[in-house]
């Protein structure tokens, strides 16, 4: 490691934003919702600065929708909201998915249903994992849990979505958006301005549409009406999608090898079950903790493997239970699963969750 | 007189060799043409990328010879405006029926003009959702029956046609707006004129420019070809006048 490898305080916003520039984003589009503001606050800014585009929207719908015209267009694309925006987005992610275009999506979340709060939340799992538009398709969802963790998966989220050309979701909440945490040094340089910064700095994208030079046209298009055609291009994305299941599963574990109950929780959550798992243990109840990071896939294996050892699982969630049918689905029956969550912008404290750890080891 | 044997009509160059999906008499294919004529007289077909719409054309790309995308019904502008402000080189242009630009669509088609965005649109205005069965369009005229006006449009309950061509004219970001027809020969040259007009526009970069096309729909009108092309004429046109808005 080199010295100089200094840290800087940060809100989370505006490091997915910077993140993203990193990434060679070069395209973003979105409209003003909180509590996620400071990202398309921070692209005006930035944008023009390394030769990009920043575009305010006139809603949700037309962002997303711009995403995916500059997706095409080749070039690391990305739109950020917070929950009632992201639901507006949810035709457009739907046909990113079915035109197998890449794209990143951010959602800060808040409360809701409806308008909500704009105190965070995570009631957007099911959206977010199950689909949340029409049509057969999965999004690959990545939580982060810091601030230097957004960084790091925003980074992440960019190389996923042009390696499987599909869209991936970068689920935070308020509290990950809005708060100040340190973090390393961007370490790639400045890009200089111009326009050669707007192409993707990956790969040659042998689908992007830059008009048709010496070679043949391309189409960029997910309706399939000839008898049998959309089954075929179906089965192409579910196969595309098992490859991730089988290939991009994140996680992380503590204290998975001595534990009686294991906590399961993503996100801001997963910090607050962090801390009462400690206090848990200096009290020499022996607690560990599944943080999942990507959400989908979701990482089935630990809870499998534990499922015949521990006395139970439980999930906190910052919802009224929605990662909880994950894991029961992937504990397959042979392990119970609590659940403890508050919705409406309320956090489960670390007291809340010892009290319920103390129930169950009764 | 053999000597002299002098090619006047021929299919466009960028335009497959194909017979259409579209019904006897429908606009959709004469306004096709007339966009691949313009396209190859101005040679930029390398440089094209088509915006098909959800309607009647969604399989434009069928029958054009340049890169083509779908847009969800209504967001053709937006795609667009992400297509074109990443390539500034390409001549990116949307093709939409009513339903798709004038009603669905209406926020990103006043917000992309409004922002002035570099590019051409070519406006089919048939009065009918033609795809989804004949229903009312934003365009219907009063009085005119559809699947969903079946007493004729009422204003009273369906407001009035929605002249958008017009509402568009006044923006501060349009540079060019024009209303034409493909009723007859002599309409059809002026609205080749138009569309090759808003296609020079993008590539001297002057900024929006929409033709909006008065077309036919047969079908869902329940007239022959000839009377259609008339009725265009006689009561559309009377509705939605011709000529040149800005
Ligand atoms: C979100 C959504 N709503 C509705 C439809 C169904 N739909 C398809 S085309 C269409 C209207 C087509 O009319 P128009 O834009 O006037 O084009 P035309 O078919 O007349 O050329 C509708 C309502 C759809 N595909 N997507
Ligand atoms: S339904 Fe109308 S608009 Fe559609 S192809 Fe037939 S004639 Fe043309």
């Amino acid at each position: 490691m080199s010295k100089e490898a200094k840290k800087f305080l940060i809100t989370g916003n505006e490091a997915i934003a910077e993140a993203a520039i990193q990434a060679g984003c070069r395209f973003y589009a979105g409209y003003p919702i909180t509590p996620q503001n400071e990202v398309p606050t921070y692209m005006s800014r930035r944008m023009p600065e390394v030769g990009g585009v920043f575009i305010q929207a006139e809603s949700e719908l037309a962002a997303i929708n711009m995403v995916f015209g500059a997706s095409a267009a080749g070039t690391r694309a990305m739109t950020s909201s917070s929950s009632p925006g992201i639901s507006l987005k949810q035709e457009g992610i739907s046909y990113l998915a079915g035109c197998q275009l890449p794209a990143v999506i951010v959602n800060i979340m808040r409360g809701g249903p409806g308008l909500g709060n704009i105190a965070p939340a995570q009631s957007d799992y099911f959206q977010a994992t199950k689909g949340g538009g029409h049509g057969d398709y999965r999004c690959i969802v990545l939580a982060p849990s810091t601030v230097q963790e957004a960084v790091d998966l925003t980074a992440l989220a960019f190389d996923l979505a042009d390696k499987y050309r599909n869209p991936v979701i970068v689920l935070g909440d308020g509290m990950l958006g809005q708060m100040m945490e340190p973090v390393e040094k961007f370490k790639m340089p400045a890009l200089p301005a111009g326009r050669q910064n707007l192409k993707c700095k990956t790969d040659k994208k042998l689908w992007e549409l830059s008009g048709a030079k010496n070679r043949k046209p391309r189409i960029i298009r997910s309706l399939f009406l000839g008898e049998g055609v959309l089954e075929n291009w179906n089965k192409a994305l579910q196969n595309k999608y098992r490859k991730i299941e089988s290939e991009e599963k994140r996680y992380e574990g503590f204290h998975l090898d001595d534990s009686k109950i294991i906590l399961v929780a993503y996100g801001t959550m997963a910090r607050v079950a962090k801390e009462a798992m400690r206090e848990a243990r200096s009290h020499g109840i022996k607690v560990g903790l599944i943080r999942p990071i990507s959400l989908w896939p979701f990482p089935a294996e630990p809870f499998l493997k534990l499922s015949g050892k521990i006395k139970r699982f439980l999930v906190v969630e910052m919802s009224a239970g929605q990662m909880i049918e994950d894991v029961r689905l992937a504990v397959e029956g042979r392990a119970k699963v609590d659940f403890y969550g508050r919705t409406g912008g309320s956090i489960p404290s670390k007291e809340e969750i010892l009290r319920q750890i103390t129930l169950i080891n009764k | 007189m053999k000597k002299n044997k002098q090619k006047f009509f021929s299919r466009p160059e960028s335009m497959y060799d194909r017979l259409t999906h579209y019904c006897p008499g429908c606009g959709h294919g004469i306004i096709h043409r007339l966009i691949c004529e313009a396209v190859d007289e101005l040679k930029i077909r390398e440089k094209v990328i088509a915006i098909a719409p959800v309607g009647c054309a969604v399989l434009a790309y069928d029958y054009w010879d340049f890169d083509c995308i779908e847009a969800a019904h209504g967001r053709a502008l937006a795609v667009a405006t992400g297509i074109k402000r990443v390539r500034p080189e390409n001549i990116v242009f949307t093709y939409q029926g009513d339903g798709d630009l004038a009603a669905i669509g209406t926020a990103e088609t006043i917000h992309t003009a409004n922002r002035g965005e570099n590019l051409t649109v070519i406006f089919v205005n048939n009065a009918v959702y033609g795809m989804t069965g004949g229903q009312m369009a934003p365009t219907t005229l009063l009085g005119q029956k559809t699947a969903t006006t079946p007493r004729g449009r009422d204003n009273k309950n369906e407001g009035f046609p929605l002249k958008i061509s017009e509402m568009l004219a006044i923006l501060d970001g349009v540079k060019y707006v024009e209303r034409v027809s493909v009723s007859s020969p002599q309409e059809i040259i002026k609205a080749k004129k138009a569309v090759k007009q808003a296609f020079q526009n993008q590539v001297d970069g002057l900024g929006f420019s929409l033709v909006e096309v008065l077309s036919s729909c047969p079908t869902y009108w329940g007239m022959k070809p000839k009377q259609a092309m008339d009725w265009i004429k006689e009561v559309m046109a009377k509705r939605f006048p011709l000529g040149r808005l800005k």
